[in-house]
């Protein structure tokens, strides 16, 4: 099979019925905002170029290169759609995707299309609008400035989707929260280092052949401060409640299944990676908060290495 | 069509019942199917079994072969991994208990109930999914969505991907094709250089393909314009349904309500 479905694109039978059309309007309304908006402002000749950069982020996806042993990096695409096309217009391209994945290629299913359509066209579009917005006012326009931008707009819109589908998940009462929050979170944490590397590539690769695309881009001729506070809202809720609930898995275990069917989930005997809380802090939400943020801080630093040694690479610029 | 259309789409043509019912009516059997498999509660077997009869059938009338809707339809199985740690977390009458370094690992027979049914459920969603990508045309099925209100935009943008993503494909391969062309392997040495290095090849081959689709994209606008397209995209008005499709609605609707009835006695 050519196109191998990622973690990332939930089945049908894994959301709740109530999940599933939570997700389903708060998908629509977004969808039907971005319409309007670009109903707007779009140009004649905009209405091709979604359709086939669509088509291109599609096809894009078979592009892997190896990590190691049998894994592989690829593309999911939501950040370079955003930053070439504007929020607007990704959120309409990235929706197509993952719709025609969904429809034609069962990658993903039918009822929980509402919440992959969250995830991946929202989710994945505003956090990397916000991030690479608020990267731009102190890095400015240059080479390094976008390439530290891509890949960290690249990165948390990766991350951040995995933990709204792991919270899906957990609310559904389909993944014990304990256990699919820090497992999602930690798989996506290394496939959106993959995602930032070769969205990196791409963006140096197109700045150094059509640099005129980078600057505006073609159809976000002003910024969207509701789109830039729209991502930092989910990101900063996500970032709050995918560690309180793998903390307290029993709330959220609660909700998802009120019959008492379900009473509690085991003590951490079970969980995956028990080391995922930071040294010196006894309250293990606390904790699990600032290892996150480590993580950030570690991802920025990173992407400051690779964008220094790409310079190096290419001293003209 | 191209090397990778014939991949890609999942249209089979035949000429079936299936084939030839109204988009507008298997699309909303198959999102009444699968809402309908979701709504069933874990361990209601004989709804299930009717469900994956139902199935079966369409396979069947589709005469589309039950190995090629089993094999499609096994795509989403890698999914229940992260349903797998339920079968340890649900309480409940204890199955199996077997010791793992430093604890017991016990199984419920909650847990298990549980991860069949959300397995079972997944696997008959998936099939409705396959049978009807199988025979539906994508235009059909988009006339069928327009018809349910999907923005006008958002269906364009799905017909020009559709129309596009054989081309984008193939550019893709050949991309692939001239990495591989160009990477040897000396024997006794790691082929492809250093990870970053493979990255940013990798990125820079996804940067060159988007080019090509905005390069693309001006060519097919020119075109458009030539032959008219003034950003209106006009579209033919859908016939009325037949009253074969409609009683065949309404027929499905009675049976998926008795079996979700039966489902919801019967289930935990």
């Amino acid at each position: 099979m050519l196109l191998s479905p990622t973690p990332m694109h939930i089945p049908d039978g894994f959301l709740s019925v109530l999940v599933s059309i939570v997700l389903w309007i708060a998908a629509i309304g977004v969808i039907t905002l971005a319409v309007r908006k670009l109903n707007q402002s779009l140009a004649e000749k905009d209405i091709p170029l979604m359709g086939v950069v669509a088509a291109a982020i599609f096809a894009g996806q078979m592009l892997n290169f190896t990590v190691v042993g049998g894994t592989s990096g690829h593309l999911l695409g939501a950040a370079l759609a955003t930053m070439l096309l504007g929020p607007w217009a990704a959120v309409i391209v990235m929706t197509t995707v993952v719709a025609t994945q969904a429809l034609i290629f069962q990658d993903g299913g039918l009822l929980a299309l509402g919440g992959n359509i969250f995830n991946m066209a929202v989710i994945g579009v505003f956090v990397s609008y916000s991030v690479s917005q608020i990267l731009r006012r102190f890095l400015g326009e240059d080479l390094k400035g976008i390439l530290i931008r891509g890949f960290a707009a690249a990165w948390s819109s990766i991350f951040v989707a995995s933990l709204a589908a792991a919270l899906e998940l957990a609310l559904s009462g389909t993944s014990p929260a304990n256990i699919a929050v820090p497992a999602m979170a930690g798989i996506h944490a290394l496939i959106g280092l993959g995602e930032g590397a070769i969205t990196l590539g791409a963006l140096s690769f197109i700045y150094a052949t059509r640099r005129d695309l980078l600057k505006i881009g073609p159809t976000h001729p002003t910024t969207s401060k509701g789109v830039i506070l729209g991502g930092l809202g989910i990101a900063a809720l996500l970032a709050i409640l995918s560690p309180l609930a793998s903390a307290y898995p029993d709330g959220l275990e609660w909700v998802a299944e009120q019959n008492g069917f379900l009473e509690a989930a085991q003590d951490s005997a079970y969980t995956i990676i028990p080391d995922y809380i930071f040294p010196g802090i006894s309250n293990e939400a606390v904790a699990t908060i600032a290892a996150g943020i480590a993580g950030v801080l570690i991802v920025a630093a990173i992407s400051l290495v690779v964008a220094r040694s790409q310079r190096q690479a290419d001293p003209k610029v | 069509m191209s090397s990778a259309a014939r991949l890609l789409d999942p249209y089979r043509a035949h000429s079936s019942l299936l084939h030839r019912l109204d988009a507008r009516v298997k699309l909303a059997l198959a999102v009444g199917f699968i809402f309908t498999t979701a709504l069933i509660p874990p361990g209601g077997w004989p709804a299930f079994i009717l469900l994956l009869t139902i199935t079966t059938s369409g396979v069947l009338l589709s005469r589309l072969g039950l190995g090629y809707v089993l094999k499609r339809s096994l795509l989403a199985l890698p999914f229940i991994l992260s349903a797998v740690p339920l079968l340890f977390t649900s309480t409940g009458e204890a199955w199996i208990s077997f010791p793992v370094p430093g604890t017991t690992a016990v199984i419920s027979q909650a847990g298990v109930v549980r991860v069949t049914s959300i397995a079972l459920k997944s696997w008959l969603s998936v099939q409705a999914a396959v049978l009807l990508a199988a025979t539906t045309p994508i235009q059909d099925l988009l006339i069928a969505l327009r018809s349910y209100h999907l923005p006008r935009l958002l269906a364009v943008t799905i017909a020009l991907m559709w129309r596009y993503l054989f081309v984008m494909t193939d550019e893709a391969l050949r991309l692939l094709r001239a990495r591989t062309a160009r990477s040897t392997r000396v024997p006794g040495q790691r082929a492809g250089g250093r990870l970053v290095w493979r990255a940013r090849i990798t990125g820079g081959m996804a940067g060159s393909l988007l080019l090509r689709s905005f390069e693309r994209s001006e060519a097919i606008y020119h075109a458009m314009v030539s032959r008219g397209y003034d950003g209106e995209i006009r579209a033919l008005p859908s016939a009325p349904l037949s009253a074969t499709a409609i009683f065949a609605t309404i027929a499905s609707a009675f049976v998926l309500g008795g079996i979700l009835m039966l489902g919801l006695l019967t289930g935990g």
